[in-house]
């Protein structure tokens, strides 16, 4: 009995903290720890209160659609495009018209019919050490030149920056042209694919491989942590290449976010996705995790700067999308674990 | 007649909560497509399953050698902290195994200090000297057994301990040596107890996603999650989900019928076996042994977390660190006092009724352990939602009033999950405790004139009070250690300690996770300990050798 009467307790109690003034509930494929400083800055500039729940950006996806009419949902938040364009085409985004939102946020890095919004930009270029010396490396074609034998790493196809990758090699190069180049890169691996993308970096300062494919923010976060000297030396043996900046570009991937149709909250929804696109919130993206902004003019962090500027791809990211499920089949037939 | 309808519907509702997501994900599996089908059949579905099976055989192996191994050396010989590793041998169960991954990684990785160490100082470079591949299956292995084995030794340690004298002394009378006593007697009679301790390691195995995905093995439950987040698939994903559910069948069944010919109620009054003094040469050798385990298991990873925490150590002062733990507990005590609760009625509906449909009622009850909790979370959350949703929408039409979502995004919906995942652990120990308990006291207790609630509230709770004790800590740490179901149905603003290590971890934030992950380690101890504590005195042979996790005396388990 007492058991019964703790979790009415409990059910009435979270009944209850939903019922406060002012506020907008986020469901984030943000971790918590990336996304406190700015939901905090928007809190004490709006006054809106942000209840969040961060988990898998699949799991939200689901949850809120079984949750339906009633989900107390009002952003959904993810860390690439393809899950928002999945989220679009599950129907659950609202169009959202904001003139602030169309005027600063580029028309690629939202979707056409304004459903959702990138908010940083996540670039993954190539990364060498010393010891690449074979052949020069320019593209992301390159690298499956059998010249490259045992000098790659990067992680698990599982992973969702490699299969937008290959995502925007299939809108490049068209499907078999990719699978016979993931086939050639699979067979130029150091090791079987495992762990993430510093763990590349790490392995490569190491010498298990001289080239790794990263997301640029792992490597930056690593050459700013004072507290942690190895990994600041793995860094620092690094060069960040950008590729096919002769031809598509490098590839490039948003964060962002849509607001729900079935949102209790709306305008606030608005509000937290405008103030997440504005200067203050585009320069935290940078500081709290060496992003870029989606937005153009906004003074960039020193590392990155260091890396100098480069030509993205300018592919409308709902094409990451469309392609994930050819990509995955796509690496699994090559092989690519 | 009427009685027995009740304990029937009792036991009904209980197997029902498990049902529900397994019924949920037979409905999802049935509308995947069969394109999707052919191309995981034609590309990655054998190596997920040749991966599980891999592992499951490894880590059945070397839980066994190292849970066996080590209850022999405690429980038969007599050697310098015998006492200490009693209890010292279950301290990894305290470790998830996913932070025990993570800590390995970090010592023995490519990068790590280890073989840093090793080419500065022989000026080596990297492919010059051999060195084991920690991510890999064999190092899957290494960290899943080094965990689970505390599984197999628990059971192992407590039939060991219940082998009466007798026993030993007619091994005696036939000539046997000591050695051949306990692969001749001793091992045999302790079999169903260590593959049950077994079939809980493996069903972990075959749950566990954090350390196998992180290791790069591509198991089932890598499979399940690669096909929901990549091939955008909900059923294909429950499809590989009623596989892997096919494995935990057959594993069951093996395990049930190796206990069938063992079910026999020791006799309470037989003092226990004498253990062997053993000095010099000897003492050392078991010492070094007993300490592998521990070493490997818990105090490296241990201390690689330790080493990480203290650069971290200010988070300890945050107010919202302890608003972790407290969350943390909260959740782990509700859930382990409700699991026991319904699995002693489950437990007891079946000893009543010894019916058919009691005994399925448990099996499937059995079957929640081995899911991944991921595909527990959304077996659970859509079956909720649908309820909330159907309630609001009833209300709506008629009493124009909305309820919203009742339960969906509540504690109440975390708990529900973690009953569908660790209801069979509960239900285990309830099981042994009653099973050590001989029918005939029932009887003598009924024409005393007790009711059958009366029988148990008054003699069975009293006399099996250890092992529910067990049962209730076990369920609290692995509520605990939980992680993928807290993730997806957590309410708003609600973390506990392994969703910050997690986050923060998956973010290659190690050394920032390791404070969390201590705190899990440390929370996770007290029970652990307290188990010891329970099980260490249970050496009262009041008990049958059919499979359980530990057992324990009224006057022991008050203390």
């Amino acid at each position: 009995m007492k058991i019964t009467l703790v979790l009415i307790t409990a059910i009435l109690l979270s009944a209850c903290q939903q019922q406060a003034d002012e506020q907008v509930n986020l469901y984030s494929a943000r971790n918590e720890a990336l996304m406190k400083p700015l939901l905090d800055a928007f809190s004490q500039e709006t006054g809106i209160k942000v209840n969040l729940i961060s988990s898998k950006a699949d799991a939200l996806l689901t949850r809120i659609e079984s949750e339906g009419i009633n989900s107390p949902a009002d952003v959904l938040l993810t860390t690439d495009a393809g899950r928002l364009h999945r989220a679009k085409l599950a129907g659950i985004f609202t169009e959202i018209n904001s003139a602030t939102l169309d005027r600063v946020i580029p028309s690629q890095y939202r979707d056409p019919q304004n459903q959702w919004f990138g908010l940083s930009v996540r670039a993954r270029p190539i990364m060498l050490t010393q010891a690449a010396t074979q052949i020069e490396i320019s593209r992301y074609e390159d690298l499956a030149n059998p010249l490259l034998a045992k000098q790659i790493c990067i992680r698990s196809s599982g992973n969702i920056y490699n299969q937008s990758l290959v995502a925007a090699t299939i809108e490049a190069n068209g499907e078999a042209s990719t699978e016979t180049w993931a086939k050639g890169l699979v067979a130029n691996l150091a090791r079987s694919p495992q762990g993430g993308d510093r763990d590349q970096i790490r392995a490569a300062a190491a010498g298990q491989c001289s080239i790794v494919v990263a997301n640029t923010y792992y490597l930056a976060n690593m050459l700013s942590d004072k507290s942690n000297a190895d990994d600041l030396q793995a860094g620092s043996k690094m060069t960040v290449v950008w590729p096919n900046q002769e031809g598509r570009g490098t590839h490039v991937n948003v964060s962002g976010a849509g607001v729900l149709k079935t949102a209790p909250n709306k305008n606030n929804a608005i509000k937290l996705i405008e103030f997440l696109a504005s200067d203050t919130a585009q320069k935290l993206y940078a500081e709290v995790n060496f992003e870029y902004p989606v937005k153009n003019g906004i003074e960039l962090h020193p590392i990155l700067k260091s890396w100098g500027t480069f030509k993205a791809d300018p592919l409308p990211l709902s094409k990451l999308g469309e392609n994930n499920a050819s990509a995955v089949k796509l690496m699994d037939r090559a092989g690519w674990k | 007649m009427t009685r027995h309808f009740n304990w029937y519907i009792i036991s009904a509702i209980v197997a029902s909560l498990v049902l529900l997501p397994l019924l949920t994900l037979t409905w999802l599996s049935a509308s995947a497509n069969s394109e999707l089908w052919g191309h995981l059949a034609n590309t990655v579905l054998a190596d997920y399953v040749v991966s599980s099976l891999s592992l499951m055989l490894g880590v059945a192996l070397l839980t066994s050698l190292l849970g066996i191994g080590s209850a022999l050396l405690v429980t038969q010989y007599h050697f310098k902290g015998v006492n200490f590793f009693h209890w010292a041998l279950l301290l990894p169960l305290a470790m998830p195994a996913y932070i025990t991954a993570y800590s390995y990684t970090g010592l023995l990785d490519v990068a790590g200090p280890i073989q840093s160490l090793l080419r500065t100082h022989f000026e080596l470079s990297y492919g010059q000297y051999w060195f084991p591949e920690i991510r890999s299956l064999g190092g899957a292995i290494f960290v899943l057994s080094f965990v689970l084995y505390p599984y197999v030794y628990l059971m192992a340690r407590a039939s060991f301990m219940e082998q009466s004298q007798h026993l030993r002394e007619v091994a005696q009378l036939l000539g046997y040596s000591r050695r051949k006593a306990f692969f001749r007697i001793t091992l045999p009679i302790a079999r169903p107890a260590i593959i049950a301790g077994i079939s809980l390691a493996l069903m972990e195995t075959l749950a566990d996603f954090g350390a196998v995905s992180y290791f790069g093995v591509n198991s089932f439950t890598t499979g399940i999650f690669r096909t929901w987040y990549g091939l955008d698939s909900v059923e294909g994903a429950a499809q590989l989900a009623m596989i892997l559910l096919s494995f935990v069948v057959v594993l069951l069944a093996l395990e049930k019928s190796s206990r069938k010919r063992a079910a026999y109620h020791g006799k309470k009054t037989a003092k226990p076996g004498q253990a062997e003094h053993l000095s010099g040469k000897k003492q050392a050798l078991a010492i070094a042994l007993v300490c592998t385990p521990l070493l490997l298991g818990f105090i490296i990873p241990c201390a690689q977390l330790s080493y990480w925490a203290i650069k971290n150590i200010e988070q300890l002062a945050s107010a919202e660190f302890w608003q972790l733990v407290a969350n943390t507990l909260l959740l782990a005590s509700i859930t382990a006092c409700v699991a026991l609760f319904l699995a002693l009625l489950v437990a007891y509906s079946h000893r009543l009724n010894q019916s058919k449909f009691t005994s399925i009622s448990k099996g499937i009850i059995g079957l929640g352990y081995a899911i991944p909790g991921l595909v527990i979370a959304v077996g659970v959350l859509i079956p909720l939602a649908y309820f909330d949703n159907t309630l609001d929408g009833w209300l709506r039409s008629n009493f124009n009033y909305s309820s919203g979502l009742l339960i969906s995004g509540t504690i109440a919906a975390l708990v529900i999950a973690y009953l569908v995942r660790f209801l069979a652990v509960a239900l285990k120990s309830v099981d042994s405790g009653l099973g050590s308990i001989h029918p005939n006291m029932d009887q003598a207790a009924r024409s005393l004139g007790l009711s059958p609630f009366g029988v148990l509230r008054q003699v069975h709770l009293p006399i099996m009070k250890g092992s529910i004790l067990t049962g209730l800590l076990i369920v609290f740490v692995d509520v605990m250690k939980e992680l993928p179901a807290t993730l997806v149905l957590r309410p708003f603003n609600f973390n506990t300690l392994a969703v910050r290590a997690y986050e923060l971890a998956s973010d290659e934030r190690l050394a920032d996770a390791a404070l969390p992950s201590i705190a899990i380690v440390l929370v996770g101890l007290l029970p652990v300990i307290l188990l010891s504590r329970v099980t260490r005195i249970s050496n009262i042979s009041r008990i049958s050798p059919v499979a359980r996790i530990s057992s324990g005396s009224p006057k022991t388990s008050a203390a």
